[in-house]
């Protein structure tokens, strides 16, 4: 099945590269835009059963997915 | 006695750390491929150079601390052997988790390459003995994710034991390195179970003789090796 696991800065970290994203926003007009923080979305397909799927690819963001020091992860499983 | 120099696909300073090694110490020096499960024999300490391991793929240092070397590395730590990690290696050293916390992008987003202001904060103790505690050194960097972090718990604790190696001199209002943004200006981190493993962002030998504009980082080649050269006679 086809899984997701979303990688985020964790929000206390500074976040340079969505800083600058924001500013070339805001040059091209669109004044409204504000806190753009830019993360990861590792796709990937897995075998087996859902339950054990998300404990697996939680498994595979503890040990090298995202960093705990820095960043915050979130799995999804496709139905 | 060798030292072992760490080549990860992506290295770009493991041929300067050989050359620092070997031609400016006049030391033995012996290179390392990422696939060896095993360090050369005869190695009394380890060096992890700077440059983008894995084209940085994922974060700096995340693939480069799974690679077969690594774990002969860790082995070698833990057992108290001297390792020394520059710029990817010290982020190679962090994602291995022998040094605690990360390495951020820069905090104004910039790559920064310049000589810096340093205090060798932890100077005199163990891979760091040829320098005086707080002694002042001029290093170069060259790094664009350099901004150290973690958590304040882990920041107290590293300032408490003594831990922090290298701090940059200059420093923003809040107390962090103005060049990139490094917690608490922390440039370099002593680790290991005798303080055997230190990781620093500023390159060592690109200020290893008289060629190069000064010997500052020359003496923590020399630092390393030493260390080495008496955890071979204690083994002896």
């Amino acid at each position: 099945m086809r899984a997701r696991v979303i990688v985020r800065l964790k929000p206390a970290v500074l976040d340079p590269q969505g800083e600058a994203i924001e500013r070339a926003l805001q040059g091209l007009g669109f004044s409204g835009v504000k806190n753009v923080r830019v993360g990861k979305l590792i796709e990937l397909d897995v075998e087996g059963d859902a339950g054990l799927v998300k404990a697996e690819l939680a498994a595979m963001a503890d040990k090298l997915l995202a960093n705990p020091v820095i960043e915050d992860y979130q799995v999804e499983v496709a139905r | 006695m060798t030292t072992a120099v760490v080549t990860f696909p992506g290295s770009n300073c493991d041929r300067d750390c050989v050359h620092a090694v070997g031609d400016a110490l006049g030391a033995p020096v012996a290179r390392s491929w990422h696939k060896d499960h095993e360090l050369p024999t005869g190695t009394t300490s380890v060096i992890l150079p700077g440059g983008f391991s894995y084209g940085d793929y994922l974060r700096c240092g995340a693939m480069a601390a799974l690679s077969p070397i690594m774990a002969a590395v860790k082995r070698f730590a833990d057992a108290g052997g001297p390792v020394l990690g520059i710029c990817n290696g010290f982020q190679i050293l962090c994602e291995a988790r022998l040094l605690p916390g990360a390495l951020l992008r820069n905090h104004d987003g910039l790559f920064h390459c310049q000589d810096v202001e340093l205090e060798v904060t932890a100077g005199g103790i163990g891979l760091l003995a040829p320098f005086d505690r707080r002694q002042r050194i001029v290093l170069p960097i060259a790094h664009g994710e350099g901004n150290y972090t973690a958590d304040e718990a882990t920041l107290d604790r590293l300032e408490a034991e003594g831990r922090v190696a290298f701090r940059y001199l200059a420093r923003d209002a809040a107390g962090n390195g103005a060049v990139n943004g490094a917690r608490r200006g922390i440039a370099g981190l002593l680790g290991g179970p005798c303080n055997n493993v230190v990781g620093l962002m500023p390159h060592p030998e690109r200020r290893s003789g008289a060629h190069l504009h000064g010997s500052d980082g020359l003496l923590l080649l020399r630092g390393l090796v030493a260390a080495g050269a008496n955890l071979g006679e204690a083994r002896a």
